[in-house]
């Protein structure tokens, strides 16, 4: 099975790491396929946001917040009540939980792991490459460590999520990110010149 | 670029947003009392003052909810920005 499946960025992973360099004003990109994307959504305050939030240790409640951890099982703040849950690749389990937590309630649990794919940026130049096409405040003072805002970087919409003092997750729709890779990989380049 | 206030994201820019004309027309309650002339302007006659207005909007690239806003339209300025009500707070 898992030789047969294909990431959106399969065919450029060579290439992104070759872009990538390292030291303070380096960045290193590579894709992080398959993650397990679950999409919930149930009004604050139901009993049904309550069995979801007791599953997942809490669900945020505020516009950039986060809840969990880039290393397990990480839940995104979309709106007031819609999230995207993230896990390691091929999490039924989660997703079986979270369907049972709700239940018949209004709301819905939608397996969503084939919608995006996930770019990864780390290094000293991360926030700098990427300020070239997001809109929003990406300086440390209004976009902490554990945040993650809906926004777009260049004209694709993307969730851009913080994970580290230099490192940050791109979530966008496969279908973008050919267009997007190619983007990040021309945006690196002037990282590239070593001094 | 303006930024727009919405009520669950705070201040983004505008191309974030989608317009969705005057706010506060109710559906009539029984369409079907309705003559064409009638049914006519609900559907397609809308207010255009010169000054305050009371507006829908949505943030299409962010939360994807509709709120409503007052704006100035000779000046653009957003006055205040509200959800609305159903739109989960
Ligand atoms: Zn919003």
């Amino acid at each position: 099975m898992d030789d047969l499946r294909i990431s959106p960025l399969q065919h450029l992973h060579h290439r992104l790491a070759e872009a990538g360099s390292d030291g303070p004003r380096g960045v290193r990109l590579r894709e992080l396929a398959f993650s397990t994307q679950i999409g919930l959504r149930a009004e604050p305050g139901s009993a049904a946001h309550q069995r979801l939030a007791e599953v997942l240790g809490g669900l945020p409640g505020a516009v950039g917040e986060t809840t969990g951890s880039p290393q397990q099982t990480a839940t995104l703040w979309l709106a007031p009540d819609e999230f995207l849950t993230l896990a390691a690749p091929d999490s039924d389990h989660l997703l079986d939980q979270l369907k049972e937590a709700l239940g018949d309630d209004p709301g819905q649990v939608v397996d969503l792991s084939a919608n995006r794919t996930t770019v990864e940026l780390i290094g000293g130049a991360a926030r700098e490459t990427l300020e070239k096409g997001v809109p929003a405040d990406l300086h440390p003072r209004s976009f902490g460590i554990d945040q993650a805002v809906t926004t777009t970087l260049g004209p694709v919409p993307v969730l851009l999520w913080r994970t580290g003092e230099n490192s940050f997750r791109v979530l966008l729709r496969s279908s973008y990110a050919e267009y997007l890779a190619h983007w990040l990989l021309d945006a690196v380049r002037e990282f590239q010149v070593t001094s | 670029m303006m930024l727009i206030p919405c009520p669950h994201c705070g201040p983004r820019n505008e191309t974030e947003f989608r317009y969705g004309g005057q706010a506060h027309v109710a559906y009539p309650r029984d369409p079907y009392a309705l003559t064409d002339e009638q049914w006519g302007r609900y559907l397609f006659y809308r207010e255009n003052p010169k000054g305050q207005f009371a507006e829908r909007w949505v943030h299409t690239a962010g939360c994807r909810k509709w709120f409503n806003a007052l704006r100035d339209t000779v000046t653009y300025e957003f006055l205040s920005t509200e959800a609305t009500p159903g739109a989960a707070s």
